[in-house]
């Protein structure tokens, strides 16, 4: 096994998921299957293998620091679930 | 023959001579939408009033004289790409309200271009599946056999060209999500380049190996949609700036002096017998139209999959870290504070492939794993990403198939991740290269199952595919068939 239910819940609580108890198992199940077979990739000896982070070689976009024309407060607050205004209200955060 | 039937090259002509309105071929589109589409399930949202207001608009600019590459034609959109004031829910809970304040860059250049949108086409949640069905709005069914998938993600845009539900739509590939669905659907589909088309308003999976690109009915209407999508974008950083070229003028040329790459390791056990058959046909009719076929190898093919599978997790757990229920989508109700009410947001809104995919990312990148898995599959990525250098001093273009296997059936491999996962191992290296792949019907499993082949050439060699691909559909003169829906 390379992860237990446990790690499961571990990973879940940093990316901000809860899994049912139903699903842990399932997942548990699946993702060591998943992480299993990514195993092979030990085969390949990649010693002094630069590491690949685009698809193509790219530099820095610079672009003049000018003055455009914005979406906007209203538009910008339009899809949230619960805005106040100009505000996205949230549930307390600092008792 | 019905209006709907035509492609964009003949509708052009037709439309431009006054044959027929754009009035009239939109409504023959539409009906036949309500003819077949209970039973496919290509959309998930349909603009029929949009479209025929489009439509009206289109015909008053023939009428006077203005008129541009796809003015009047019906085409539907992967519902990953944003369009103003019309919902985009990249196939999930999470997005389902979500009205997007701004149109996509290539919705811009499409309505620049004078198309009418039909409607927003069905896909895999948020692009993650190879079958659309893990899209929250229920599956899509393959017009050729309305038991099986039609591939994914962007099924539904597969499924509205092949069933005619539209003349010709844009998809969205990561790992193969254009070719792989229009290989099982037999119609043509086209990923650019990394760079070449811009991703500003594609909802994003996994940053470094997403790309948009067009469904069509044959490779010349492929070229009519390039010509339109194709270019550098001052929004999306990762565009190229290159120059475009005229797409059109690959067309009708022959392979006379090329050498065209057969990679042993796309030949192997496990492909479906008239899948390979239907590649040795194909590489006669390849050297009819003047190419030269040469064994050549691309050693890392193997790896592809497990590298795949820790980098786009590993970009989609940070691109999806957004959805938490406060600027936009899904919130839900009755939370103690503000970490239960990302968790439960997160919990409903997203479906199990979803959150299959963010936790191997999350695990992926997390402290102590860092090195062993996103570094180690950088580095693997580089090692394939040299093969294909290697091959491009040896060949002009590489064909493959496009999928192991014809269409499977619906619920085949859905309890099985890693099975699914194997279904995209022809088209994956091509997004970690970052190069460019068309695939093109050849032919039909005995069954009627549409099977398709994959050309890939060298980075911004869309050129050469569209070459590769126009002189053999003239010479393999495959059966013009329709589904039988």
């Amino acid at each position: 096994m390379k992860l237990s239910a446990s790690d499961v819940e571990y990973v879940a609580e940093l990316a901000r998921l809860e899994v049912a108890a139903s699903e842990k198992e399932k997942f548990t199940h699946q993702i060591n299957d998943i992480l299993l077979y990514i195993d092979k990739l030990n085969e390949l000896d990649t010693t002094g293998v630069l590491p690949m982070s685009s698809a193509i070689s790219v530099t820095n976009a610079f672009r003049e620091d000018k003055i455009v024309e914005s979406l906007g407060t209203q538009k910008a607050v339009a899809n949230a679930p619960d805005a106040r205004g100009e505000f996205f209200r949230v549930p307390k955060v600092i008792d | 023959m019905a209006l709907y039937s035509f492609t964009i090259h003949e509708l052009q002509k037709k439309i431009e001579s006054g044959e027929f309105s754009s009035s009239e071929l939109t409504r023959s589109v539409i009906s036949r939408i309500d003819e077949v589409e209970e039973r496919v399930h290509s959309y998930i949202r349909l603009l029929k009033e949009e479209a025929l207001t489009a439509a009206e608009l289109a015909d008053e600019n023939i009428k006077a004289g203005k008129i541009r590459p796809l003015t009047g034609i019906p085409i539907a959109l992967k519902d990953i790409v944003c369009t103003k004031g019309i919902p985009t829910t990249c196939g999930s809970r999470i997005l389902q309200n979500f009205v997007p304040p701004y149109d996509a860059t290539v919705v811009e250049k499409l309505k620049a271009a004078g198309a009418v949108f039909i409607g927003k086409a069905n896909m895999d949640e948020f692009a993650m599946g190879s079958s659309t069905e893990t899209s929250a709005f229920g599956p899509t069914r393959n017009p050729w056999d309305l038991e099986r998938i039609p591939g994914g993600s962007s099924g539904g845009s597969a499924t509205a060209v092949a069933a005619d539900e539209c003349i010709a739509s844009i998809g969205s590939d990561t790992g193969g999500s254009i070719r792989q669905p229009a290989a099982l659907c037999g119609v043509v589909g086209l990923k650019p380049t990394y760079g070449r088309v811009s991703r500003f308003g594609l909802i994003a999976f996994a940053s470094s190996l997403d790309q948009i690109g067009p469904f069509t009915k044959d490779v010349e209407d492929c070229s009519i949609m390039m010509n339109v999508l194709a270019g550098y974008d001052p929004k999306d950083s990762t565009s190229v700036n290159a120059e475009v070229p005229d797409y059109r003028k690959f067309l009708n040329r022959d392979l006379r002096g090329w050498k065209i790459g057969i990679p042993k390791e796309y030949f192997i056990d496990g492909i479906d017998p008239e899948v390979s058959e239907a590649l040795a046909r194909a590489m006669e009719v390849v050297k009819n139209c003047g190419g030269e076929c040469v064994n050549i190898t691309l050693p890392h093919t193997e790896y592809s999959v497990a590298v795949y599978y820790i980098i786009a997790p590993a970009e989609a757990s940070s691109n999806l870290a957004r959805y938490d229920g406060v600027r936009y989508g899904f919130r839900t109700a009755d939370v103690r504070d503000l970490t239960d009410m990302y968790k439960k947001s997160r919990m409903q809104g997203f479906g199990s492939e979803v959150k299959r995919r963010i936790m191997i990312g999350t695990y992926a990148l997390s402290a102590g794993y860092y090195d062993a898995y996103y570094g180690k599959a950088s580095q693997v990525r580089a090692l394939i990403r040299k093969d294909y250098d290697d091959a491009f001093q040896k060949c002009d273009i590489i064909l493959t198939p496009t999928t192991p296997t014809p269409a499977f059936r619906i619920g085949e491999k859905t309890e099985d991740p890693l099975q699914m996962y194997l279904s995209d191992i022809f088209t994956i290296s091509a997004n970690l290269a970052g190069i460019p792949g068309l695939s093109i019907p050849c032919g039909f499993t005995a069954s009627g199952l549409p099977i398709g082949m994959q050309f890939l050439a060298g980075h911004f060699e869309e050129g050469k595919l569209l070459q590769a691909a126009s002189a053999y559909e003239k010479n393999a003169a495959i059966e013009k068939r329709r589904p039988n829906l």
